[in-house]
């Protein structure tokens, strides 16, 4: 199970990310979640969007290379400890991440994390088997 | 101290070189017409033989040389000795990949050596100098040029080769190094090394340097000087002559002299290919009235530059060629190598899988070239992590150094970034304001 992510990549200058959230939103792309990874001279934006197919054919369009990668959504309870827990999952098979970040919950009580691994069905099925929650597309933008 | 390391030719009258340029040209003509086929069949389209060659008023009627003659006749086409015969190759980075090679024989490194001894003497060199020569050793003329003609002088020769300033520096002020010969912005990093190492020029006994191999400016001139506490000399040359010692500056600094007994200068319409009149700015023309193995004949250098036979003060009647104030081809010189956009484009398509959008910006920051290639991302290239992102980079970095010689900084640029004019991308911004 997993949710598709679409990278974006940027120059590290002035304007970029005012630009594209800009095309984005005039595009009515509804985001839910993001993350921005910076180097001196270029950045790579990360975004779960609810129509990943219409979201890479605008930005396409508009001139930028952009791409739609899988990545593993994990719900877990909101408690300290629990962030440990799913990683430690991770570690124990053998699963590296690549970069991962987390997003706002709509349900009290939970949060989630989008993992890149280098192995997203291994990530996914060790972490169903110890209990965690693995969210969809659908479960993302379901009740909005 | 001898002013000059060969006064008779040196100083010899305007007359007495015309006849001595004469009776060279007309054998040098001949030993090609003999020797070299490739250009033999030029002159036989142009309906030119020896017998048409009487003098150097005679010149305009040869055939012009390229540096595509040099790539279509690679390696062994402008070859006029047998292989036996020759002792010597030196090379220099060309257009898309292919190398330009020149042969030497033991007379002609003799007599490119004799030159780089008259640009020494110049400089005020004597067999009391030390000279420190840091011009890259191998296949680049700088490092054996000058320290064959150090060795002539008699100067107790260093040869460096470039790169470890701190220990260019230690071993400047521990052997006492008087004579330094590099290229203009590797002096003027020495002299900021020297400098950030807590010394200035009182700690060195330095008191002259030939610099050459690149374009600089006067100002960067009086800044070598005062950052080194020398007098900086300007010399000119290139492979496909000889080497470094094609022309060199006098105390007068006021251009460079060329040592006319072994190369003729023209200065052409680079357009046209007429011969202009003296005092007119053009491309330069060389031809090799010595040489032996590789003699090039009226030889279009691309560099574009004005000649003078106003007297100079140092006594020397060669004639003196101002510095080159242009190019009539988009060749750079980016740390004294040569760069032609060309071969950039040929490292992204065929070596680098990368986008053939790309631009070349060249700077100068404290006195050294910087280079950069701006690459536009295209989806193939991309990917969503940093690291794979940065291992593009790294490829074409790794693929230009191997291609150029020299290191570039590599900059990923958003797709369609890069200004188009036209429709035609704006290849090269040079912002060094050279000239």
């Amino acid at each position: 199970m997993s949710v598709k992510q679409i990278s974006i990549f940027m120059e590290n200058r002035p304007g970029r990310i005012s630009a594209v959230t800009k095309l984005l939103g005039e595009g009515g792309i509804d985001i839910r979640a993001m993350a921005l990874a910076d180097t001196t001279d270029f950045g790579i934006l990360r975004i779960i969007v609810d129509d990943e197919e219409k979201c890479v054919k605008l930005l396409s369009e508009a001139g930028y290379s952009a791409r739609a990668t899988a990545v593993v959504a994990v719900g877990f309870d909101d408690k300290p400890g629990a962030l440990a827990a799913v990683m430690q999952v991770l570690y124990e098979n053998n699963i590296s991440v690549e970069y991962m970040y987390s997003f706002i919950s709509k349900e009290a009580g939970k949060a989630y994390i989008m993992l890149r691994v280098d192995d997203n069905d291994a990530a996914a099925a060790a972490l169903e088997e110890k209990g965690f929650t693995l969210l969809n597309s659908g479960d993302l933008f379901g009740n909005k | 101290m001898p002013k000059y390391w060969n006064e008779k030719i040196e100083c010899m009258s305007r007359q007495e070189m015309i006849s001595l340029q004469n009776e060279r040209l007309v054998a040098q003509v001949k030993h090609v017409w003999d020797n070299v086929p490739y250009y033999r069949k030029k002159m036989e389209e142009k309906g030119v033989t020896p017998d048409d060659i009487k003098s150097i008023d005679d010149l305009h009627k040869l055939p012009f040389l390229s540096k595509a003659d040099l790539r279509d006749a690679y390696p062994y086409g402008l070859l006029a000795k047998p292989l036996a015969d020759c002792v010597r190759i030196q090379s220099t980075s060309g257009t898309t990949g292919k190398r330009v090679v020149a042969f030497y024989t033991q007379h002609d490194i003799d007599l490119w050596e004799d030159c780089c001894a008259r640009a020494i003497v110049a400089a005020g060199g004597t067999n009391e100098d030390v000279c420190q020569v840091c011009y890259g050793y191998g296949l680049f003329t700088g490092g054996p040029g000058l320290n064959g003609g150090s060795h002539k002088v008699g100067c107790l020769t260093l040869p460096m080769s470039s790169g470890n300033t701190e220990r260019q520096i230690q071993f400047m002020r521990d052997l006492g190094s008087t004579i330094l010969c590099c290229t203009p912005s590797y002096a003027a990093y020495i002299g900021e090394t020297l400098h950030k190492m807590g010394y200035g020029p009182d700690d060195i006994k330095l008191k002259a340097g030939i610099f050459g191999a690149e374009p600089w400016t006067e100002e960067m001139r009086r800044e070598i000087e005062r950052l080194l506490g020398i007098k900086a000399y300007d010399i000119y040359g290139l492979t496909e002559t000889s080497g470094p010692g094609v022309s060199f500056e006098c105390e007068e600094q006021t251009g460079m002299h060329i040592n006319e007994d072994h190369f003729i200068a023209e200065i052409i319409d680079p357009d046209t290919g007429e011969v202009l009149p003296e005092g007119s700015k053009g491309e330069l023309v060389f031809t090799s009235i010595t040489k032996e193995a590789f003699p090039l004949l009226r030889y279009r250098t691309r560099d574009i530059c004005v000649l003078t036979r106003e007297k100079c003060s140092c006594g020397r009647t060669l004639v003196k060629m101002s510095k080159p104030m242009g190019r009539t081809d988009d060749m750079l010189i980016i740390r004294g190598v040569n760069v032609f956009p060309s071969q950039i484009e040929s490292v992204l398509l065929k070596m680098s899988n990368a986008s053939p959008n790309y631009q070349i910006v060249v700077d100068r920051v404290n006195n050294t070239d910087t280079f950069e290639i701006r690459v536009e991302m295209t989806d193939e290239m991309f990917s969503d992590t940093i690291k794979s992102v940065e291992a593009v980079e790294d490829k074409i970095s790794a693929d230009m150094l191997s291609m150029l010689g020299i290191k570039a900084k590599i900059r990923l640029v958003e797709p369609n970034s890069i200004p188009r004019s036209e429709g035609k991308a704006v290849r090269v911004i040079d912002k060094r304001k050279l000239v």
